[in-house]
């Protein structure tokens, strides 16, 4: 008897593909720089006096970056963000799990969170504004509105998907209520429940961003608003440009953290 | 839900829900929270007035229009990525990059460089919307069956008649799936857009009425906005389930 | 061939006690009406029958995973209310938890009993290796072959020493070679162990060549329909038990009793 490992074959794989020139590393070098130089081209031309070239845009980055003004509205709009994700994070995963365990629970929760992950929640905003002033709870709550939905549902959904057997073999071999959920559904959920966190700290990142654009200007948003307002279009797109870098390095980070805690098939084949 | 032998509706809890919220506002705890019955005499009274029929005229253009260009380029787009390896090496990153970066910063660069008017909620209902088509309609062609394939092959299909007869057939319930993902992303996107540029559509009505501390409009409002999205979620929710018998045969 | 079919003989101890057991499911189906059988105990009794017939269904009442609409069960004198350590199941699809080592995995009905850790692997060693899997305690499922899987689940069910195994057609979702050792060292492994076996499949073949009794269940609701007892001397090896003329006269008979549910 042998391992079986298993080989995911890629597919309608061309003998192009596989040369050195067009390895994925390179091909995605490749685009980065035709994107790039599209985008120095564009603002040189220019095609409008509010599209600064990619190079100008990299040396506002760099000066912002040296002269601590970035990091220190980076560190200023993370205030909100994880103390959102935080509670998002536990009340959501708390609130789904007890969900998935629940028929009563789900009957009661479930059609607000569907309807939530449908619904634009944006518009909430200035009801939070009214709610709460322009501080940092209206921040924090306009997180959690936007984070909490998916993270509910696929917590709810991670839970109520435990597959049958694996439920009857815990019960057959004569698990307590609780030892079943701790060691046989929570287990199994599990990876779903991650991959609804990272889709959370996708959209709290989106909320967080609109807080800070709608609300009142802090942080990264007040970098974009106040250059925006005194046509400093370099430093804006900086400030865009570096949020977007941190959250997608940030998403692409628990991409890889989920890789490792919780699929072994795919930690064995890398 | 079972109460004895009856089966409780599923949606039947917001019934309580809405009961909560009608006797929360009736003790007028907060000027933020009417009563439900007041906000809903006043979606009465809101939906037939001009200024209400204008907003979801504009909202409705920007919203389908940008749908369709979403759909133009992102399906193509995403066949093209599922057929290709060069394709799909050189886009997947950033469609990647987009689908889960905060999509509301890039709203006031379009924004300066469109003006705060109508194109630029089309556009960012688009930047909201293509990525997970792009994304669904690569899924699909790429899980077409090879021999489903090479059925047409032996049967003698050319290029078009496997692309037109095979591959949209096929990858038909992702592309659906795809096309239903963005349009719940695109009415997020057509109301952070109004939302910044807050002078058209539904977004002037939300200043208007916040500005004035109007609590019941703008609650009105909200409910008919989430009443549509929830309807446009549960129509091609629909769509799609009349295509998955064969999505379920295929794998 | 009237030979190989021995019509109820006297059985020693029943083991296992099915009594007027029927099953309704909430649609309205009606998988079991008022089924009666016996299983004999340290026999290997199989369940027999068309698909669709309710095999599965009365082998998961016996487990106590699904009550019955009517009638009762005892177990080795007690009546069946839910699952108990007396029994052990093994499932169609493994049911392995793709998280846990091979070794956490069997010895999983001893972590729920509460065993300290390095008895229950102590015991789970044991049997990991008298399934044939020694070597593989620190791999995951997903690293192993359908048929490894099946021997993992099945060390799992022996290793809480139960009297009663009750197996869902444990080799359906194994590809046939696989199967066929499976067979194999099952029968050796009914020989160390002195349990009573209940196998549901759907196979003739399989259930003749590793059976001390079939039982053959007709179409919904299920009758016993009939009950085979291979006259099979098992002493000499697989091939000449493949090869035994009462093994094919038998499948043949079985074959033919139940070619007229299939359509």
């Amino acid at each position: 008897m042998t391992l079986i490992t298993e080989t995911v074959p890629v597919a309608r794989q061309t003998s192009f593909a596989a040369s050195p020139f067009a390895s994925p590393a390179m091909l995605w070098l490749l685009s980065a720089v035709i994107v790039c130089s599209a985008w120095e081209i564009a603002g040189r031309y220019p095609i409008s006096p509010a599209f600064p070239p990619f190079t100008d845009t990299m040396a506002a980055l760099f000066a912002m970056i040296l002269d601590g003004s970035l990091p220190k509205a980076l560190l200023i709009t993370l205030k909100p963000l994880s103390i959102g994700l935080i509670v998002s994070v536990f009340l959501g995963v708390g609130l789904g799990v007890l969900m998935g365990l629940n028929r009563f629970a789900e009957w009661l929760g479930s059609p607000l969170f569907i309807i939530a992950q449908s619904a634009p929640l944006a518009a909430l905003i200035p009801i939070l504004t009214f709610a709460y002033g322009i501080g940092l709870t209206s921040k924090i709550l306009t997180v959690c509105i936007m984070a909490m939905p998916v993270i509910v549902l696929n917590s709810l959904n991670a839970v109520r998907h435990t597959p049958a057997s694996l439920i009857e073999m815990g019960q057959s071999f004569l698990s307590t209520r609780w030892q079943l959920i701790l060691k046989v559904i929570l287990p199994a959920a599990s990876p779903v429940i991650f991959a609804g966190l990272r889709l959370g700290c996708a959209a709290g990142f989106i909320g967080v961003i609109l807080a800070e654009l709608l609300i009142t200007p802090t942080g990264i948003g007040d970098i974009i608003t106040y250059n925006q307002s005194i046509a400093e279009y370099e430093n804006m797109y900086a400030a865009i440009f570096a949020i977007i870098v941190f959250s997608v390095v940030f998403i692409m980070l628990l991409e890889r953290l989920e890789a490792v805690m919780f699929r072994p098939e795919k930690r064995a084949a890398s | 839900m079972y109460i004895g032998k009856f089966r409780l509706p599923i949606m039947s809890s917001l019934l309580i829900w809405a009961a909560l919220w009608e006797i929360a506002g009736r003790t007028g705890a907060s000027f933020i929270i009417p009563p439900l019955s007041r906000i809903f005499a006043r979606i009465i009274e809101i939906v037939p007035t001009p200024a209400f029929g204008d907003a979801l005229w504009i909202t409705g253009k920007a919203f389908i229009l940008g749908n369709i260009i979403a759909i133009c380029i992102g399906v193509p787009l995403g066949v093209l990525m599922g057929r290709s390896v060069i394709a799909d090496r050189i886009f997947l990153p950033w469609v990647n990059m987009f689908l889960s970066s905060p999509l509301s910063a890039l709203v006031p660069v379009i924004m300066v460089i469109f003006g705060a008017g109508q194109t630029t909620i089309v556009l960012t209902v688009v930047l909201f919307a293509i990525w997970i088509v792009v994304l669904d309609a690569r899924a699909g062609v790429r899980n077409i069956t090879p021999s489903l394939v090479e059925m047409a092959r032996s049967f003698g299909a050319n290029r078009f008649q496997a692309f037109s007869k095979i591959f949209v057939w096929a990858a038909l319930p992702e592309i659906l799936a795809g096309v239903r993902l963005g349009m719940i992303r695109a009415v997020k996107g057509v109301v952070i857009g109004q939302l910044l540029v807050s002078i058209v559509g539904f977004g002037r009505l939300f200043e208007i009425y916040s500005s004035r501390f109007l609590m019941e409009h703008f609650w009105a409002l909200l409910f008919v906005l989430f009443a549509f999205a929830f309807a446009i979620n549960e129509a091609l929710a629909w769509l799609e389930r009349r295509f998955e018998y064969f999505a379920a045969s295929r794998n | 061939m009237t030979a190989a079919v021995a019509q109820k003989s006297a059985a020693p101890r029943a083991m296992v006690e099915v009594r007027h057991i029927s099953k309704t499911y909430a649609g309205g189906v009606e998988a079991l009406n008022d089924l009666s059988i016996d299983f004999a105990e340290g026999q290997l009794t199989s369940l027999l029958g068309p698909s669709g017939c309710g095999k599965t269904t009365l082998l998961k009442i016996i487990a106590g995973l699904i009550p019955a609409t009517g009638g009762e069960v005892k177990v080795d004198g007690r009546v069946v209310t839910g699952p108990g350590p007396e029994r052990a199941f093994v499932f169609q699809d493994f049911a392995l938890m793709p998280w846990a080592s091979v070794m956490r995995n069997v010895a999983f009905g001893l972590e729920l009993k509460g065993m300290a850790r390095s008895e229950r692997e102590a015991v789970a060693e044991k049997y990991i290796a008298s399934v044939g899997l020694k070597g593989f305690e620190k791999a995951y499922p997903h690293e192993l072959s359908g048929g490894m899987r099946q021997r993992a689940g099945l060390a799992r069910a022996l290793a809480v020493n139960a009297k009663v195994l009750l197996m869902d057609e444990p080799f359906s979702a194994v590809d046939e070679q696989t199967r066929r050792k499976f067979q194999e060292d099952l029968l050796e492994l009914i020989a160390r162990e002195q349990k009573t076996f209940l196998f549901v499949t759907h196979s003739i073949e399989e259930a003749v060549y590793v059976s001390d009794r079939i039982i053959i269940l007709s179409h919904r609701p299920s009758q016993v329909s009939s009950i085979v007892e291979p006259a099979i001397v098992r002493g000499g090896g697989p091939d000449q038990i493949r090869r035994d003329p009462a093994y094919l006269d038998t499948v043949e008979s079985i074959w033919q009793s139940l070619k007229r549910y299939l359509d």
